[in-house]
């Protein structure tokens, strides 16, 4: 066995988002174009520039029990959630070691991240500190709000001993998570890995400093309408909360154990901008470049790609930037790519985007159907791309199908992702 | 006015029913915070600062090791609250 090129597939998905507590409800919102975006009831709100967010569609107190809940952020919660989730749709029960000997726990892995890590922990740990004095601190705050804690907790809860890894790249973070996890499955470190993306940071220090950086929709009249991928009246993204998680396994790995395989992760391509710390490069000079080392590194037909879940956040820029590389790498074959963006209707997850949309991605593939997006009322002219506008829309019936799944992130992080049916 | 033995047992029950989810009925003397309640180290510093909040009483940190059981804990407070 060549341990350097083995094979990569899905065999769990699990999610928690703003359309629905579990993966299954939130593909029926993505199919019905519904917005999870909400006006923000809370007090805190009121006096923000920003007062709408795709806040998550089920409390995590409501499936979690309380002694595990309050010892873990928000963020780890919803991770835990996902991958609970993930772990069971994959056929398995228990911690591995524990579950009849299907799974070696030396062989499984985590890799799950998080753009910003327990923000919310931390800014209420201080608040604490201010208003009740450093002896009333949680002990349980650096754990919880260590950027590397929905990972352990998972890896924990599954029982890893092969690696427990948190990428930080912030809102490609979930993407780099998944690829990292393919590439241990890919060189022999793991067989199997519990790999995405989660989020919690709808708190206002985070919404007033996104806001002052002018990169979110103030759209606060009209919740449903703000965020609007490649419309021509986008003005920035809606803030998200949630996780997405996938189990991966080695094809050999997942036909031995006798999984239901989703299908295979083809591999990913990766660059970076270097070009500002938070602006897109305008020409998607960057973005181009992942695309191509995507397809020099792997076997993939042009002519089996149908789809692309794009990152579009809804902003002026990164949009039309996301679509000229595309263009630039594909040429005339960008007119055969059916193109989502999701975050028209979960908002944007930062570094749990590559986990959600990841769900979104295998399960496009498994119904062979691509998600609509939302709220193009006016396609922006320069947006030269077949956008998937109000209904979903089928994709070929026959045939082997590849879906690309690109997630950026401040920093200048461009990560591609791409997966095809078996 | 100063808390009788049993207002302090019974007390600990809530604390550690809040904390491990451990039902209060379970929370006796003899029990032993991290072989019986699932109180793990950090959880036994949270059980700790609820308790000195609860009966007036400060637990320093190195008296904290002597507490294993609800039991020893109860003692403890009775000596040593205000």
């Amino acid at each position: 066995m060549n341990a350097t090129n083995r094979t990569v597939v899905v065999t769990g998905i699990g999610a928690t988002t703003p359309l629905g507590g579990d993966s299954a409800s939130t593909w029926d919102g993505l199919m019905a174009g519904r917005s999870g975006v909400r006006p923000l009831e809370q007090e805190w709100a009121a006096e923000l520039p920003v007062r709408i967010a795709a806040s998550i569609a089920v409390e995590p107190g409501e499936v979690l029990p309380r002694p595990l809940a309050r010892r873990l952020d928000r963020s780890a919660q919803f991770a835990l959630i996902a991958a609970r989730e993930a772990w069971a749709d994959a056929g398995l029960t228990g911690p591995a070691g524990e579950v009849g000997g299907t799974v070696d726990p030396d062989r499984l892995g985590t890799v799950i991240a998080s753009g910003i890590g327990g923000v919310t922990t931390l800014l209420d740990q201080y608040d604490v500190l201010l208003e009740k004095g450093a002896r009333r601190v949680s002990p349980h705050t650096v754990p919880m709000l260590m950027p590397n804690s929905p990972a352990a907790n998972v890896g924990l809860e599954v029982g890893a001993r092969a690696g427990v890894h948190t990428p930080v790249s912030a809102c490609a973070s979930g993407a780099e998570a998944i690829g990292y996890a393919a590439e241990m499955i890919r060189s022999g470190r793991a067989d199997i890995v519990v790999t995405g993306g989660t989020e919690a940071c709808v708190h206002p220090l985070p919404i007033a400093a996104f806001s002052n950086m002018m990169a979110m929709s103030k759209d606060n009249e009209n919740p449903e309408g703000a965020s609007r991928p490649y419309d021509t009246g986008r003005s920035g993204f809606v803030l998200g909360e949630g996780a997405g998680v996938v189990v991966l396994e080695s094809a050999e790995h997942a036909e031995r154990r006798g999984a239901r395989v989703y299908c295979e992760l083809v591999g990913q391509g990766l660059s970076a901008d270097s070009h500002h710390i938070a602006q897109p490069e305008p020409t998607g000079r960057g973005i181009s470049a992942a695309l191509q080392n995507l397809l020099d590194a792997t076997d993939i037909d042009l002519s089996e790609v149908v789809h692309l879940n794009a990152h579009a956040t809804s902003t002026p820029q990164g949009d039309v930037a996301e679509v000229k590389a595309l263009r630039k790498v594909l040429g005339d074959h960008v007119d055969h790519v059916a193109v989502s963006a999701t975050k028209s209707m979960t908002g944007h997850l930062l570094g749990g985007a590559g986990g959600i949309e990841t769900v979104a991605t295998v399960l496009a593939l498994h119904h062979r159907t691509a998600p609509p997006t939302l709220n193009v009322d006016e396609l922006d002219p320069e947006v030269d791309a077949d956008v998937v506008r109000g209904e979903p829309r089928a994709l070929p019936a026959e045939g082997r199908l590849t879906a690309l799944n690109n997630s950026f992130g401040f920093g200048g992080h461009n990560v591609v992702l791409a997966f095809r049916t078996v | 006015m100063a808390a009788t033995k049993e207002e302090i047992i019974s007390g600990l029950a809530e604390i550690v029913n809040e904390i491990a989810g451990i039902p209060t009925e379970d929370v006796a003397e003899d029990k032993s915070f991290t072989d019986d309640l699932d109180v793990d180290s950090l959880s036994m510093v949270e059980v700790v600062v609820a308790a000195e909040e609860r009966f007036d009483v400060k637990i320093p940190d190195d008296d904290v090791k002597g507490l294993k059981t609800v039991g020893d804990a109860t003692n403890y407070i009775l000596e040593h609250q205000s």
